[in-house]
């Protein structure tokens, strides 16, 4: 600091001193920006974490291709959202990780019902994460269902059903070919009285994909079992529509079978 | 040539510097000359002291852009909540009247992870491209950009807290801004996973406002935080990759600020304002290398400079039109 009060300029110390003042300024922004940038790059890979560990086994659009592509290939615009026309797509949140704003289907709280006919959501997709190569609901493989609690299926108690099959605040959306073709109905508006539960073979928007087989020979006996085959495609709306809670049918994505 | 090259460098992070002898037109070399001749620093003292005595305030350009941004991502709200399907989607992707639009960064990102081309993809980067690049590019920022908007009201508090002596602007390195940018590119690629789209604000921003808010939101709170109270506009200064690649778009857009010299003060009011303070180093006695010129690629022609600027020395103009009309 002597150097900095003497007034003779050529000294050459002086701004060496200068310099130095400015070099640890220099310094300590380099510091901070190489601090940033690897706080950036940790923050960014943070989302690697719930997509290793696979914390969330999201049930995708039609279409979707193989999750790791899917994840990829997914621009996060949500214009699949945007056509649906039971909305029944969701964008995941920042605790999915790579799967911040990439499209699901919450198919107990509303199933694809492919009330559009034509898979609208794979025609919306800009990035070909829903493949165009699907024109029909039949040729969709989202998932596949399976028989989670059977102890909790009425049909397999050989029970019937009467009333509203998810009570009378759900408010999810169906396709009722009956009431209306185009503009589907809250399931909330539909009570049934059945003789024995078939809910998800009666509502299956895909031909011989469930069906309830005997569970005897016995015709007396009025237990059935739902039997999911090959041509189910894993929309979700056996899942939607299962009157016990929690669902005893549900849909696994991670089951997908070749065609 | 060389000048406009240091101009491109300083967008990914070159110190601003004076134009040297062999950059600069023999008229600026008079004008300075002149300029600094005894009755000139007479004339620019009594402008200057004129200009306290009756200070103008202009919110023109500030204004109109911000209409611009509430009017863009109000026409994605809208069309989704009532159903009009003008443009669906988000600012990362998009249909405008069915038309095919992306953001090229998040494209880029895409087909880096993806590892294959999406024809839609390109048709709707192409798009994009082409309609930035007319305005200039990072225009994109300060006219469409809903993290942008948020950002300047951030930075509002920033600056008060600031003249209160409560908090100290933290400045980083702009080359920060390039190294984050290829290695979020590299990750992509090397993933196969668009890692940053994961702490991108301006997707999380934009699909908040369209399909409501989201817990990732919070992040987007934090890095409002971060530019609050410890380094003014620290993302788009500092780090958003989206703002370099929309640089690189409109490096040589038409539409630019012009900077003129005769009517330039020196009194640095537009550096004040300025997101991106060194493409108006050229503003400083001496810097610049003509007696006009473009301010150049990392301009956002957010139009603060000309609003602030009292000897209207800064201007918005089509390249090559004044030569044509």
């Amino acid at each position: 600091m002597t150097d900095a009060a003497d007034k003779t300029p050529a000294r050459p110390e002086k701004p060496k001193k200068k310099l130095t003042r400015r070099e640890l300024e220099r310094r300590r922004v380099l510091l901070r920006s190489i601090g940033a940038g690897f706080a950036a790059l940790a923050a960014g890979l943070v989302g690697l974490y719930p997509v290793i560990t696979r914390i969330f086994d999201r049930l995708r659009p039609p279409g979707a291709i193989p999750e790791d592509d899917f994840l990829a290939a997914c621009i996060k615009c949500g214009q699949c959202v945007q056509v649906c026309p039971v909305k029944a797509i969701k964008l995941g949140d920042g605790d999915e990780g790579y799967g911040l704003g990439v499209p699901y289907i919450d198919a107990r709280a509303q199933a694809c019902d492919f009330s559009c006919d034509a898979v609208q959501c794979v025609l919306a997709c800009p990035t070909g994460a829903l493949t165009h190569d699907i024109a029909h609901k039949e040729e969709v493989t989202m998932g596949f269902a399976r028989l989670a609690r059977p102890e909790a299926c009425l049909a397999m108690k050989g029970q019937g059903f009467q009333g509203l099959a998810r009570g009378p605040d759900f408010k999810g959306l169906l396709r009722y070919a009956e009431i209306d073709r185009w503009v589907p109905q809250p399931v909330a508006s539909h009570p049934y009285d059945l003789e024995i539960c078939d809910l998800c073979v009666r509502e299956c928007p895909i031909e011989n994909a469930i069906s309830l087989a005997p569970m005897s020979d016995d015709p007396a006996d009025k237990r059935r079992m739902p039997v999911v085959h090959d041509a189910c495609v894993g929309c979700g709306t056996c899942e939607m529509m299962c009157p016990a809670e929690p669902a005893a049918i549900v849909i696994d994505p991670a089951i997908v079978l070749e065609s | 040539m060389r000048w406009f090259l240091h101009k491109l460098a300083m967008m990914f992070g070159a110190e601003p510097r004076k134009a040297g002898p062999e950059e600069e037109t023999d008229a600026a070399r008079e004008m300075k000359v002149f300029k600094k001749t005894k009755p000139e620093v007479e004339k620019r003292k009594a402008l200057i002291a004129d200009e306290h005595a009756h200070p103008v305030v202009s919110r023109k350009w500030r204004n109109r852009r911000w209409a611009s941004i509430i009017i863009i991502n109000g026409l994605f709200i809208v069309s989704y909540a009532w159903d009009v399907q003008l443009v669906e989607g988000s600012l990362s992707a998009s249909r405008f009247l069915g038309f095919h639009m992306a953001d090229p960064n998040a494209a880029l990102q895409v087909f880096l992870a993806f590892r294959e081309v999406v024809l839609n993809l390109v048709i709707g980067t192409v798009t994009v491209v082409a309609l930035w690049w007319i305005v200039g590019g990072r225009a994109f920022c300060s006219w469409a950009c809903p993290y942008h908007l948020l950002a300047e009201w951030a930075e509002a508090i920033h600056l008060w807290l600031h003249a209160k002596g409560w908090v100290k602007d933290h400045p980083f390195h702009r080359g920060l801004r390039l190294v984050l940018w290829v290695v979020f590119m590299l990750l992509a690629f090397l993933t196969g996973y668009t890692v940053f789209e994961y702490i991108n604000p301006v997707g999380i921003v934009s699909r908040a406002l369209i399909y409501g808010p989201t817990v990732a939101v919070i992040w987007v709170i934090f890095l409002l935080g971060i530019e609050i109270f410890f380094s003014r506009r620290f993302w788009c200064r500092y780090v958003c990759p989206i703002g370099l690649t929309y640089g690189i778009t409109g490096a040589v857009a038409p539409v630019q600020v012009k900077y003129d010299l005769s009517k330039c003060l020196h009194e640095g009011e537009c550096r004040k304002v300025c997101l991106v303070p060194h493409v108006l180093e050229i503003t400083k006695m001496g810097y610049a290398s003509d007696t006009t010129e473009f301010i150049g690629p990392d301009c956002t022609r957010c139009g603060l400079c000309i609003d602030a600027c009292p000897q209207d020395a800064l201007s918005f103009t089509v390249r090559g039109l004044d030569k044509i009309v």
